[in-house]
């Protein structure tokens, strides 16, 4: 059967409006992705398998472990403190004050990091950090138990630190279409503050609240500077590995290898965001589209 | 040379790489160097190791923010000579035979031992086992991971040596680094000038002459090189193929292996890699070669071999030793 | 909204800005305490730190950089994708999750890797176009994707695009009109926020540049931060207030630019 000819320049306009956007991904993020990718699996004799085969070594699983757990962990607690730090603001004058100066204080301290941000951390809480300092004047010990902030434990504070900013600004747009209608309607038919979060509010911005955490789980999945300032017990989180994989002067440098941990990486956030992708589906099933 | 200054000068550039301003008083060299010559210092990476700077050699070849040289550790330099050009500083004679290249693609610049820098108002140590005491809790730190750094890679050989290791045997190191971190002894934050400067990391394993340059913003830090394991080590120049300034790149190296060069490392704590030759010829600050620590014992250095399989040894037992 | 829950809100809101405000300040605070301290431990707090920075030629040359490449990359990002995702939204429903995969993609794999893709690219870039650091534009503008399109999309999914665009296809409007006079202001929120968030990556961006070898602003603090350490820790500090007085400027010129617009439609 034969396609209406209008039919089908109909559908390539459609494309068109998309091909500057993919185009330019297509140079600049396919093209180094692709490259990453023919780099996991070049060998100094040509293709090969053993470095995909190394991501199966213990300390490269236990490494993909800790970043998992890093990063779940930071992004939870980033998202829900982050998203209850939006809604402070968004109940406010939208011209105040108060809102400028938080999200100008977010929009900086989401991409405060490295170095800086360790020895921040570090002043503040480290051994002889301030707080620490004059706590022990009053008589408290911080650190009963071993310095927990020289640990992965700490690193998820200080990641906690920039995740929660980043939250507030890309989280809170989604509040700011809250309409006080619905409030209103809720409260018309008789419901509390309780069942307008949950059954009005709650799924209206739960789709952009899972969508702003993956992104701070991504975020912090591939987040390195600040755990490269702080530790030194070697690759304990991927970036960590990448990192002596590229950059060791002491001979244990494997680009390749790099390469093969950066893929794993990104099949570990794909299958995330698979999963994402259904939990999306499911709450976002009622809203027109 | 008169010729060199002059094509040095009409390129106007040199581009340098992973040179932190208070390493070995880098900062004095390229404000004396582009103040002497008026050629604007690029520079890139400070914090880069010597891979990285291989690696933007490799990488950047045929730009213009190529690197011109390269200031590198003997494993990496012994492993990527085909990306150095040749070049033989007019000072070359000064040079130890066995500390550069036959055939001038690298040339050692500077040295120094591995040495415990320590806060002297807080601790005093005395030999390296001092730091298994009680009273050195959370006080003992490196300047890097030893998987990557060639400086921390030195700091945990030279516990191995005054634990009975070996250049051949990293172990006993490890086992040292393992038990300070049991005890509570081991903080595993890299340290830098400030974690020093604030009192996190008052004991610090690194080269001697980077601990000294901690003294400014402390004076009561010392450096104590052990008697039983003097570990030197030495870093190397070299000129690379594809420098987009070759010129100053040149004449960057003839400043550094004249007696001004020599002497402002001699100023950062560093040992000059000419400076027996200087001590005799008199040209030998001797102001500066005072300030040196004392260093008694039987120097020994690192071998390429020695260096790979000590690294091959950390890779598999330096997370487990010390990441509780 | 009655006077019971306004005072709830208004103690809710007080409790999240303390608890907050020192979580974020405290560490900022022990920065500057740190870096007024005097030599030795009996001297007196000094603001030598800061003052000894001056007016470095290469830092002011940093900061010029860095400036341009974030009102580039704003642009660039504005231009880009915010057309590209109403009409993903409003004709080509299909193409939303990939999309959005696509975007998060320069987050998923670590800077250090990425730059190792982007380095054969930069070259040809810098033999055969330009080797100013302007360049950056390029890769920045796929590092600030995935935030951007977070910001966006939470603004795109509080509008109804669908009724606000067929009502003005309706009206004779055309596809420009309808994206710039219709659908953004309604939007203008997550706008200023992806904005916002533009300008943030890009003067807060070390990796890329570093690694490429380019000098901007964060490169241009760590070389002069491998000096004194009080003078970087200032040096941090000075840089976090200029770039959060930058943002704050840039807030009360986007709600200028917007009020003179025509402001929002009001559902």
């Amino acid at each position: 059967m034969r396609r209406p000819l209008g039919g089908r320049l109909r559908i390539s306009t459609t494309w068109l409006g998309a091909a500057p956007f993919l185009a330019y991904t297509g140079l600049f993020l396919a093209l180094p992705t692709v490259l990453v990718a023919v780099g996991a699996f070049s060998g100094p004799h040509g293709p090969t398998l053993a470095n995909l085969a190394q991501l199966s070594q213990p300390y490269v699983v236990s490494a993909f472990v800790n970043s998992l757990v890093l990063s779940a962990v930071s992004s939870g607690v980033g998202a829900v403190v982050g998203a209850v730090l939006a809604y402070a603001v968004a109940t406010g004058s939208p011209d105040g004050i108060m809102r400028r100066l938080v999200t100008a204080l977010c929009g900086v301290l989401s991409q405060f990091g490295g170095v800086t941000l360790a020895f921040a951390f570090i002043a503040t809480i480290g051994t002889e950090g301030f707080i620490v300092i004059w706590l022990q004047q009053h008589g408290i010990t911080f650190y009963p138990n071993g310095v927990w902030l020289f640990s992965l434990t700490g690193l998820t504070l200080i990641y906690v630190y920039f995740q929660i900013p980043l939250m507030v600004i890309v989280f809170m747009p989604a509040l700011d279409g809250i309409r006080p209608q619905w409030r209103e309607a809720t409260e018309t038919l008789g419901g509390a503050t309780w069942h307008y979060w949950r059954h009005v509010a709650g799924p209206l911005l739960l789709p952009a609240f899972l969508g702003a955490w993956l992104l701070l789980f991504a975020n912090a999945f591939s987040a390195y500077a600040t755990a490269a300032a702080l530790l030194d017990i070697g690759g304990v989180i991927v970036p960590l590995q990448i990192s002596r994989a590229l950059s060791s002067e002491v001979g244990l440098n494997q680009a390749s290898f790099a390469a093969a941990l950066a893929l794993g990486m990104v099949v570990v956030v794909a299958i995330i965001t698979v999963l994402y992708a259904r939990l999306q589906r499911r709450s976002a099933r009622w809203l027109p589209r | 040379m008169s010729a060199l200054v002059s094509a040095a000068k009409a390129e106007g550039q040199l581009n340098v790489i992973a040179l932190p301003l208070n390493w070995a008083n880098y900062g004095s060299i390229i404000k004396d160097f582009a103040a002497k010559y008026g050629i604007k210092v690029n520079q890139a990476n400070p914090q880069g190791s010597s891979q990285d700077e291989v690696n933007a050699v490799k990488s950047e070849a045929g730009t213009s923010n190529a690197p011109d040289v390269l200031d590198i550790g003997m494993a990496v330099a012994w492993a990527n000579t085909s990306l150095f050009a040749p070049y033989e500083v007019s000072e070359w004679s000064d040079i130890p035979a066995d500390q550069k290249d036959a055939t001038g693609l690298w040339y050692q610049d500077y040295g120094g031992y591995m040495s415990i820098g320590y806060d002297s108002s807080k601790y005093t140590v005395t030999s390296v086992s001092d730091l298994l005491q009680p009273a050195f809790k959370s006080a003992v730190a490196l300047n890097g991971d030893p998987t990557e750094a060639n400086a921390a890679l030195n700091g945990v050989m030279m516990a191995s040596l005054a634990n009975g290791g070996s250049l051949s045997n990293i172990g006993p190191g490890v086992t040292f680094f393992k038990q300070l971190n049991a005890d509570g002894n081991f903080v595993p934050v890299t340290a830098t000038a400030a974690t020093i400067d604030n009192g996190t990391t008052p004991v610090v394993f690194d080269w001697d002459y980077l601990n000294s340059a901690s003294v400014v913003n402390l004076p009561s830090w010392k450096v104590f090189v052990p008697s039983s394991a003097v570990l030197g080590g030495y870093y190397a120049q070299a000129i690379t193929k594809t420098a987009p300034h070759p010129a100053a790149a040149r004449l960057w190296e003839e400043y550094l292996y004249s007696a001004t060069g020599q002497n402002l490392w001699l100023q950062g704590g560093a040992r000059p890699v000419e400076m027996s030759a200087m001590q005799a010829n008199g040209t030998l600050n001797q102001t500066y070669a005072a300030a040196l620590p004392a260093v008694s014992g039987s120097p020994v250095t690192l071998d390429q071999s020695q260096a790979a399989s000590a690294a091959a040894y950390l890779a598999s037992n330096w997370s487990a030793a010390v990441g509780s | 909204m009655n006077r019971h829950r306004r005072r709830r809100l208004a103690a809710f809101k007080t409790v999240v800005y303390v608890v907050l405000g020192l979580f974020f300040l405290l560490p900022i605070a022990a920065m500057v305490e740190f870096a007024t301290r005097g030599v030795g431990l009996t001297s007196p707090r000094t603001l030598v730190a800061f003052t000894s920075i001056g007016s470095d030629p290469e830092l002011v040359d940093a900061i010029t950089a860095s400036l341009e490449l974030a009102v580039i990359t704003s642009v660039g990002m504005l231009a880009l994708l915010l057309p590209t995702m109403i009409w993903v939204r409003l004709r080509l429903p299909r193409m939303a999750r990939p999309v959005e995969l696509l975007c998060l993609t320069p987050l998923t794999i670590p800077a250090i890797v990425l730059v190792v893709g982007f380095a054969p690219i930069y070259n040809w870039i810098e033999i055969n176009v330009s080797d100013s650091i302007l360049t950056l534009a390029f890769a920045y503008l796929i590092l600030v994707l995935p935030y951007c399109y977070r910001a966006l999309d939470a603004g795109l999914s509080a509008v109804d695009i669908r009724t606000l665009s067929e009502a003005a296809r309706s009206l004779g409007a055309s596809w420009g009109t309808v994206m710039w006079r219709v659908i953004v202001p309604n939007m203008s929120s997550a706008v200023s926020n992806a904005c916002l968030l533009c300008v943030a990556v890009v003067l807060g961006e070390f990796t890329v540049a570093n690694l490429l070898n380019f000098e901007n602003l964060q490169v241009a603090i760590s070389i002069l931060g491998t000096g004194n350490a009080r003078d970087s820790i200032a040096l941090a500090v000075l840089s976090l207030v200029f770039v959060f007085f930058f943002l704050l400027v840039l807030s009360f010129l986007g709600r200028a630019l917007s009020r003179r617009r025509g402001g929002r439609a009001r559902a």
